[in-house]
């Protein structure tokens, strides 16, 4: 069985090339695309959800619309980063959106629904400006677009729910400074400009502490 | 001393400071504590309002100071009902609007209809039904036309945890005092050129469309509006304030795109209100069989567009299984 199925997606490469391209992203994540971009699975776990020190994001159950315009602006510059770079200017077109798509249909592992980070006071600054925001400064609660609990709605505004606070703080930042601006309308350089490295923190703790529904469950 | 007893006065000076020095306090400053001052000069945060003289600025108590309490209880469930108006007030709203909407923060922020800004207008003729209304049967009037539902009974719990909410936003407001950042800023505020369907349509698709959907139906997470539609069947109806181009052109301007209010054009403003309420909506509750009859009754004027026709549309027309 095993062997026909690897005879099948071998006949398939060499008789539909974009076609069988399109449906290897697993073996993509894991072995990367040989042409330069690295497996997703060193950073982002198998699971497309590891959580490590350094802040990696969730990939699983985010928009696929979302995590293709992500590569798109990887490799274009428009969110610069130095590990992403090399990864999505080394990945095809076709390729970027197969992985995309398949990130998209990763269930949330278990983990998410408790998450390992306490639960940050309900008055604190984080929680605030979470879900109340601070209007005397035009900034809405974050709720407000990312939905009630930061779950994530479309494919413009991703789930901050249990996503790392290292990743959550980093991206703030990098709006800050510009070095991502890829956001539609600038809401997001906009808001981050009026946040102080202390509120960026709570803020970003509150999300991370944000529990997700339970596995297979897509927010 | 208490730190809000501390802050009141230092709110006070600093207003009046601003207004000494002919420069209006930031927002950021205006509204942290609740504060009344008469500012000398037109305090003109939004340059197409034409400031009376003695504009009031008040600023809403904050959250944090809601009392314990059976209270401060009330307060929050009036809250509550202000933010999430279908899960709190289920029995009343015929769509997924909240009041929060269209009052942004919750109902205090100035230039977005705040509760603060409206509480002490009432009791008040009003030329919408003949007669004189109070605050509780100017909030039945947004169940029954923004919400599309039903208007709850004044003694419901809704409509006095609605009451006890504003009241406590308007503490040391003054009554019967029109307020600066009452209502949408619509006073002066004309459309340079008459507003154009087409063009709304372009201001549209580039500010609107991301949070609102190419098709105005907003966005929705388990079947909650994270952001709400601009027409169609779950929106407004006929009869809302938001569907006179005066009130949605000044509404957009001020508030619109989220968090970047003051961003559109005067033009792009009204022209995008015209684009929004040139779509149908469910029907005015007060239709008595006509379209026509319905507009010569209740929607006479240039800023409805019930009851006209827009791209071979009659607006308002009842459609067949209906």
């Amino acid at each position: 069985m095993h062997r026909c199925l690897s005879l099948f997606i071998v006949f398939g490469a060499f008789a539909l090339p974009l076609t069988a391209h399109a449906t290897d992203a697993a073996t993509i994540t894991r072995q990367g695309n040989g042409k330069g971009a690295a497996p997703c699975i060193a950073c982002h776990g198998v699971d497309g959800a590891v959580q490590t020190a350094a802040g990696n994001p969730r990939l699983a159950g985010l928009d696929a619309a979302y995590l293709q315009k992500q590569l798109d602006d990887f490799a274009s510059g428009a969110r610069d980063n130095a590990v992403m770079k090399p990864t999505a200017t080394a990945l095809g077109e076709d390729e970027r959106q197969a992985l995309a798509l398949y990130y998209s249909k990763l269930p949330l592992p278990p983990a998410l629904a408790k998450p390992t980070t306490p639960m940050p006071a309900i008055d604190g600054v984080g929680a605030v400006l979470a879900t109340r925001g601070d209007w005397g400064r035009d900034i809405p609660g974050c709720v407000q677009c990312h939905a009630p609990g930061g779950v994530g709605v479309g494919a413009h505004f991703p789930p901050l729910a249990g996503q790392p606070a290292a990743y959550i703080e980093a991206q703030l930042k990098a709006w800050q400074n510009g070095a991502r601006h890829n956001d539609p309308l600038q809401l997001m350089q906009h808001l981050s400009r009026a946040l102080s490295a202390q509120e960026i923190d709570a803020v970003a703790s509150w999300f991370a502490a944000q529990p997700l529904p339970a596995a297979g469950a897509t927010p | 001393m208490s730190p809000r007893a501390i802050r009141f006065p230092a709110m006070l000076a600093l207003v009046l400071l601003a207004a000494c020095t002919s420069k209006p306090p930031t927002k950021s400053a205006a509204r942290k504590t609740p504060a009344v001052a008469t500012t000398t000069r037109s305090a003109a945060a939004r340059p197409a309002v034409a400031a009376k003289p003695t504009a009031l600025v008040f600023v809403p108590p904050p959250e944090s100071a809601i009392p314990a309490g059976p209270l401060g209880d009330v307060i929050r469930q009036g809250r509550a009902i202000f933010t999430d108006t279908p899960a709190h007030a289920k029995a009343y709203v015929g769509n997924g609007l909240s009041c929060s909407n269209c009052h942004l923060d919750a109902g205090r922020l100035a230039n977005s209809a705040p509760l603060w800004g409206a509480y002490g207008m009432y009791p008040q003729y009003r030329k919408k039904n003949g007669q004189v209304n109070t605050f509780g049967e100017r909030l039945q009037g947004c169940f029954e036309f923004s919400m599309n539902g039903k208007a709850p009974p004044l003694d419901s719990a809704e409509m006095v945890a609605l009451q006890t909410y504003a009241w406590w936003l308007s503490k040391g407001a003054p009554v019967g005092v029109e307020l600066k950042g009452a209502g949408y800023p619509k006073r002066g505020f004309k459309p340079p050129q008459a507003p154009d369907y087409t063009r709304g349509e372009t201001v549209f698709k580039k500010n609107c469309a991301l949070c609102h959907g190419d098709d105005g139906q907003g966005q929705q997470v388990a079947g909650r509006n994270v952001f709400p539609p601009l027409w169609g069947p779950q929106s407004f109806n006929w009869g809302a304030g938001m569907h006179q181009l005066d009130n949605a052109a000044a509404f957009i301007k001020a508030n619109m795109p989220f968090s970047r209010g003051d961003t559109l054009s005067d033009q792009d403003a009204w022209d995008v209100a015209m684009y929004m309420d040139a779509h149908e909506r469910p029907q005015d509750p007060r239709f008595n069989g006509s379209v026509s009859e319905t507009r010569k009754k209740y929607h006479d004027t240039p800023m409805s567009l019930y009851g006209t026709e827009v791209n071979g549309h009659l607006l308002g027309a009842p459609t067949s299984g209906h």
